[in-house]
């Protein structure tokens, strides 16, 4: 019994941990399917999850908050696409730029706005953040020996943004390979020149790719500071979004195994928190040092030797340019 | 041709001649130098402000101070203060240690008080606080305040100064209930690991879920998620480096809090007075430079038994009957 509680905790720690990098590498797959690198996965996220802590502080609502940190992503995922699309600068180059500009203007704004030392304030009035819903029932499904506890911790009691990670990953499936606008977006990613053919604009297509991966990328930063965290603290995405491009690509640029990945890297840093200090059997305490590289080991050990070949969109990185 | 440029180094060495003589007249000119975060981050920084503040307000004697941005900006900005006359350099936390080590080199008149670092130089005062002395009295209270007789400890960067926290800690833990159970867990081993929220929400989690009823952070804004999650819970934690008691009434136990203020003021008055020396500053329990927060907002969750014990340890651990063990590095 004591076991089977360990696993359903650390498997409700999965999800948790897992929302935002989903949000993220669902971003990631609408910009990557359609030719545009997703390097600024990590900017987009942290000006979003700025956003939405200054606007939930300001107005004392969660909604306004996620509506000003989907904006703000957008902003910067069509600034972005103004450089790449447009102009057809270097991808690479023009997402580690609003990256670093991201990584900067945020505390600076902050430390301007509310002289916090480069955080928002706490955002702690009722309103100010997504909080755990409870389901039905929850309280008293606990004491019920088996299935009680994985109804009470591990469907309940996670924040709204989170169920919404996960509708998403369905809906975005279906949205790439059940509707037109999915095998556009599909087609521009792998042989823009035959779209521009068939009469369609290669670069309206990519501006509404990247600006739903702005969407995205605006939930899942405002999940990072008005759900998971109450506020904004200097570089608060810590790499997430990096990670969820590796989970992409480890999901070879398909929704469902990307969900997988998602979860998997979840698991491990679940996992990693859970190990600290635990002495396992045969082995004892193992040093923290190991445990914290756990996840990335995995990874590296994965991506090399256990998915297979990772076929990218053939037009990733190549700005289009139309023949004259 | 010649002469001009001759005139002008002659002016020159003039000038300098009657700087150097006009440099021991200088007035009393303090400044400071704080750490990433800023005056106002409600931890570290804020503390080492409100003493400069004090000190302004209680001689009349304005602080310079600067807010660096970038790690490159201590030096210079040292630098600047220096050339400027200021009298006594004080900079505010561990990564300024290289940059102060060099600027006292270059500017041997001037005075510097590092905090929370040692620099070995005889124009260098390096101020330290035993922070396993306050680390210990948590440890008690959070101890006397487990029901289930396990408690926690979140640290941020892997380094001998959180170490120090962590040991001291359960040794207070264990003074109370020598059969308490302390987990341990560090957030990581970069400086990623000050500024991870949703990580320390989720390590405190982690750790209620094996039992454990309050949790003690040494993590910087990482303790923020710390502290939430404790609250969201249903939990108790503690607060670390300044009195964070308000942030979540009725579920913050106590603060361990580090006067950073009062080594501030004490550099700063001790340079006015002529009484300031160089060498190593050491604060504990005794000269008020560590100890626990009991305010309005942990009254309720501080019983009068529990602040009775928790005073007699205080004065034992002043009068050196009680021992607090001092982690160091291997």
């Amino acid at each position: 019994m004591e076991t089977y509680t360990i696993i359903v905790l650390l498997l409700a720690a999965t999800i948790r941990v897992a929302a935002p990098l989903l949000l993220a590498a669902l971003a990631g797959l609408f910009s990557e399917r359609s030719g545009v690198i997703a390097l600024g996965l990590e900017g987009m996220m942290l000006g979003a999850a700025f956003a939405a802590a200054a606007v939930s502080a300001v107005t004392g609502s969660a909604w306004l908050g996620l509506g000003a940190g989907i904006a703000t992503a957008v902003a910067l995922a069509l600034l972005l696409g103004f450089a790449c699309i447009t102009h057809r600068g270097n991808q690479v180059v023009a997402a580690m730029a609003i990256n670093i500009m991201v990584a900067g203007l945020g505390p600076t704004l902050a430390l301007g706005w509310f002289n916090l030392g480069g955080q928002t304030p706490q955002l702690d009035g009722p309103g100010q953040r997504f909080m755990s819903l409870v389901w039905p029932g929850a309280d008293a499904a606990r004491s019920v020996p088996f299935p009680g506890l994985l109804y009470a911790e591990l469907l309940s009691g996670h924040h709204l943004l989170v169920y919404l990670a996960a509708a998403l990953v369905p809906l975005a499936a279906w949205v790439l390979y059940r509707t037109r606008f999915g095998l556009r977006l599909r087609a521009v990613g792998e042989n823009p020149l035959a779209v521009d053919t068939a009469g369609i604009a290669v670069n309206r297509l990519r501006y509404q790719a990247v600006a739903i991966s702005g969407v995205l990328c605006g939930v899942a930063g405002a999940c990072l500071s008005t759900a998971a965290s109450s506020g904004f603290v200097r570089d608060m995405t810590a790499g997430k979004g990096y990670l969820a491009l590796a989970a992409l690509i480890f999901g070879k640029w398909k929704p469902y195994p990307t969900l997988g990945a998602c979860l998997l890297f979840a698991f491990t840093d679940a996992l990693a928190a859970r190990l600290q200090g635990v002495a396992l059997p045969v082995v004892g305490v193992v040093p923290v040092q190991f445990i914290l590289a756990l996840p990335y080991v995995l990874t590296v050990l994965l991506l090399a030797g256990f998915v297979g070949k990772a076929v990218a969109p053939l037009a990733l990185g190549t700005p289009y340019a139309k023949e004259k | 041709m010649m002469k001009f440029p001759r005139l002008l180094l002659v002016l020159a060495a003039a000038a300098a001649a009657a700087a150097l003589h006009a440099a021991p007249a200088r007035e009393f000119s303090p400044a400071i130098v704080y750490d990433f975060g800023g005056k106002f981050d409600r931890s570290f920084n804020q503390s080492a402000a409100e003493g400069a503040a004090k000190f302004t307000k209680d001689t009349g004697i304005a602080v310079r101070e600067f807010e660096i941005t970038n790690a490159a900006q201590r030096e210079q900005a040292m630098v600047q203060m220096a050339r400027r006359g200021a009298t006594i350099i004080v900079a505010i936390g561990f990564t300024q240690a290289s940059a102060v080590e060099r600027v006292a080199k270059q500017f041997p008149d001037v005075k510097f008080a590092l905090v929370d670092g040692v620099v070995d130089l005889p124009n260098v005062q390096s101020i330290n606080f035993r922070e396993q002395e306050s680390s210990f009295l948590c440890g008690m209270a959070a101890a006397m305040a487990s029901k289930t007789g396990k408690v926690g400890f979140i640290g941020g960067m892997d380094i001998p100064l959180i170490r120090k926290f962590a040991l001291g800690y359960t040794e207070g833990a264990h003074y109370v209930n020598p059969a308490a159970e302390v987990f341990q867990n560090m957030t990581g081993t970069t400086p990623a690991a000050w500024g991870d929220p949703t990580k320390g929400a989720e390590l405190a989690r982690s750790q209620f879920g094996r039992g454990a009823d309050v949790i003690f952070h040494a993590a910087g804004a990482t303790g923020l998620g710390v502290m939430l999650a404790a609250k969201e819970t249903g939990h108790l934690s503690i607060g670390c480096d300044s009195n964070q008691n308000y942030l979540h009434p009725g579920s913050v136990l106590t603060s361990a809090v580090k006067r950073v203020d009062v080594a501030v003021y004490k550099a700063f008055a001790a340079a006015k007075a002529g009484t300031w020396r160089a060498g190593q500053t050491v604060l504990g329990l005794a000269d008020e430079g560590v100890g626990f927060s009991l305010d309005e907002f942990n009254r309720a969750l501080i019983t009068p038994e529990m602040e009775a014990r928790l005073m007699q340890a205080r004065a034992d651990i002043i009068s050196g009957k009680l021992k607090v063990s001092e982690y160091r590095a291997q």
